[in-house]
């Protein structure tokens, strides 16, 4: 069949145009299939993540709360103290938010800036408050540099000013454990390390319970590819059944047999195999046990329905030729089953990195995951802007893992059921 | 193994008995955890583990009063009722834009298809957390968090890449001229689309709303962040109780949670069965 330009090629200049009208006029009513499920991904879904994603960066609290200080501290050096009408206005912003009932706010803000803030704004902004406003002007500054030692820290002042930044990546260095400093520019934050670490045994787990889903999954799909189509589509049906099942029956299905007092230790001590009941639920090994048998299926599906349509001539072949078993399988059908196992593998390692429920279920404080912590600055600390740097940060990586599945594997060739 | 090939030697057929051997006990990892829930929802006393009675089978053991005390509990009542109404409204939004949406994907004139597709697959992408942070603020902002509006808006989002799938496998291989004959011969779209597309892509679009169905059911995350008191929904109720108060009640519901996908697989199955037997019809 000839190409479409070759064909265009052939027409005149006025079916030519004719034809680009009718090409148009298709494109437009494929869109128009397409355009309300858009429209309406794009509004429930993208955007509202967008806008979640962009509170890392965008902050403008403190900067709405002390504008005028902020001003005057762009003015400063750095060095010393700042000069006295930065003090000044400060501390009538001080004064007037304590009068609005909102110096709590500027307390949690300034405590994330600078560790053991909250208390200090607090007692301050209640002595500020005894003041009446003639008092203010005059002995403002002495009072608030007499109330607390750390109003006259340099260190502290720059760390006000860096705050009132409307735009900024410091989550992004908290999300890292890293800080700047004055002298030594950006260092990896000295007080506190959590979130790396948290990073590193995401993917540690993530990885311990894709290689045991492979581990498992493989030979349980070579088994059901082995047998006979009818004989395997019973089989299957213990495959699927704990796929269909709520993840949260089988989750509950976990601690009832991990629990102190649970099922299998019961069967351990009842036995006289242990003495002492073993401590399982609430460790990392219960969130790794839960969590592989819940994603075992997504490992067993593609690998499955890949080795269904290898044809088992090759490796009689290879046998029947002499070759001995175990390297016949390793050099002719393993190869031949790489596209399954990469789909498996991405698809329970993307799963896994990203998961919540099972962990804050089962995980006790070790089995904890990046998710739990990000949902824990929702939800208890209220670090919003803390919470979506580290979810920008899981996103990204999710994207990165999803286009290597879509080069390996083909994201058109996800398949359901 | 009925009959194995001359070639095959003691190793190959220790090599096999241990596969099957291994493959059963994965098998039995697989589906056992699931299978101790069911005695354990009819045990007499709050535990979660069986009891000497319970082993020894004496009637007295096992009792109903879980059962009981889930569909006497209002708590657990209005959680089976908000997980269906979701549930059902999530599913019909979802199975609509997915179906028409598919139906445009599968067109050959479809511009951007690479970029659109992965848009509106996303929602199956990103984590459960990510999603249920944006939406939280920005439901809030409109208004919809803590309202069934705003949970079924969100539980959509989260079944249409199901629909779309589903739905574009189904449509996969259908033969365009079929389409063409149907218009050539004098019907109108409509009618071309109501008996020629929707026979071929009903099995396609019903397993996709299981699929968007079960997917606001067991859904949790987006729940617990979005949702009031009133909008709790049967995995959130079993998400409270398992941390807060674990009571036997969780294991009843977890039965007949259990029941329930039973029964959907067997719709998943017959589904596809049908939808195979549609797809032998001779191509090219």
């Amino acid at each position: 069949m000839p190409s479409r330009s070759a064909l265009l090629h052939a027409l005149t200049a006025g079916e030519a145009r004719q034809a680009a009208v009718v090409r148009r006029r298709k494109r437009l009513l494929a869109l128009a299939f397409v355009l309300p499920l858009l429209l309406f991904i794009l509004l429930s879904f993208v955007v509202p993540i967008g806008s979640m994603l962009w509170r890392s960066l965008y902050h403008p609290a403190v900067a709405e709360m002390i504008p005028h200080t902020l001003v005057e501290l762009r003015q400063w050096d750095g060095q010393g103290l700042p000069g006295e009408p930065a003090l000044q206005r400060f501390v009538e912003e001080l004064y007037a938010l304590n009068r609005e009932r909102q110096s709590g706010r500027l307390a949690e803000e300034f405590n994330r800036a600078y560790a053991g803030m909250s208390s200090v704004v607090k007692s301050t902004a209640r002595r500020l408050g005894r003041l009446d406003e003639p008092a203010l002007a005059t002995e403002g500054v002495a009072t608030l540099l007499d109330s607390h030692a750390n109003w006259r820290k340099p260190e502290l002042w720059r760390a006000i000013e860096r705050a009132g930044r409307v735009y900024t990546y410091d989550y992004y260095l908290t999300a890292l454990d890293l800080e700047v400093d004055a002298e030594q520019g950006l260092r990896v934050r000295q007080d506190t390390q959590i979130y790396l670490q948290l990073y590193a045994k995401t993917l540690k787990l993530a990885l311990v319970i894709t290689l045991l889903c492979a581990l498992l999954g493989y030979p349980l799909a070579y088994y059901l590819a082995s047998l006979p189509e009818h004989r395997a589509n019973l089989l299957l049906v213990l495959v699927l059944l704990p796929f269909w099942t709520s993840l949260l029956v089988r989750t509950t299905a976990w601690i009832a047999l991990l629990q102190t007092n649970g099922v299998i230790n019961t069967l351990l001590t009842g036995s006289g195999l242990l003495d002492q009941p073993l401590e399982m639920l609430y460790t990392s090994f219960a969130t790794v046990v839960a969590m592989t048998h819940i994603l075992l299926p997504f490992m067993i599906l593609p690998l499955y329905s890949v080795m269904r349509g290898i044809d088992p001539s090759y490796l009689r072949a290879a046998l029947s030729l002499g070759a001995r078993p175990l390297p016949a399988f390793a050099r002719i059908y393993f190869p031949m089953t790489l596209p399954g196992l990469s789909a498996g593998t991405l698809l329970v390692f993307i799963i896994s990195v990203g998961y919540y429920i099972t962990p804050a279920l089962v995980g006790g404080t070790d089995g904890q995951m990046i998710s739990n912590i990000i949902a824990f600055h929702m939800q208890r600390s209220n670090n919003w802007e803390l919470a979506a740097a580290l979810g920008s940060l899981l996103l990204a990586l999710i994207l990165l893992l999803y286009w290597l599945y879509d080069r390996l594997v083909g994201a058109g060739n996800i398949r359901l059921g | 193994m009925a009959s194995t090939p001359a070639y095959y030697g003691f190793w190959h057929h220790l090599g096999r008995l241990l596969l099957r051997l291994g493959a059963w006990l994965v098998l039995l990892f697989l589906i056992l955890p699931i299978l101790v829930i069911v005695p354990l929802s009819f045990n007499v006393e709050p535990f979660f583990s069986f009891t000497e009675g319970m082993l020894t089978l004496q009637p007295e053991a096992y009792s109903l009063r879980w059962y009981e005390q889930v569909f006497s509990d209002p708590r657990w009542r209005l959680a089976i009722r908000n997980s269906f109404i979701i549930g059902l409204f999530a599913t019909a939004l979802a199975t609509v834009l997915g179906t028409c949406a598919a139906l445009g994907l599968a067109r050959a004139d479809m511009p951007m298809r690479r970029l659109i597709t992965a848009l509106l697959l996303s929602p199956m992408i990103v984590p459960l957390i990510i999603t249920a942070a944006g939406m939280f603020f920005f439901y809030s902002s409109l208004g919809l968090a803590g309202t069934h509006l705003g949970v079924i808006l969100a539980h959509a989002a989260l079944g249409t890449p199901f629909v779309v799938i589903t739905v574009t496998a189904a449509l996969t291989g259908f033969d365009y001229s079929l389409a063409r004959a149907a218009l050539g011969l004098g019907a109108t779209p409509w009618r071309m689309f109501f008996d020629i597309i929707v026979p071929l892509i009903r099995p396609g679009v019903i397993s996709g709303a299981l699929f968007a169905f079960i997917t606001s059911f067991d859904e949790v995350v987006v729940i617990l962040f979005l949702a009031g008191p009133q909008q709790r929904t049967i995995p959130r109720q079993m998400f409270s109780g398992l941390r807060e108060q674990i009571n036997p009640s969780i294991l009843a519901i977890a039965t007949l949670l259990i029941l329930f996908s039973i029964a959907l697989l067997v719709t998943i199955e017959l589904l596809r069965r049908r939808a195979a037997r549609l797809r032998l019809a001779p191509a090219d």
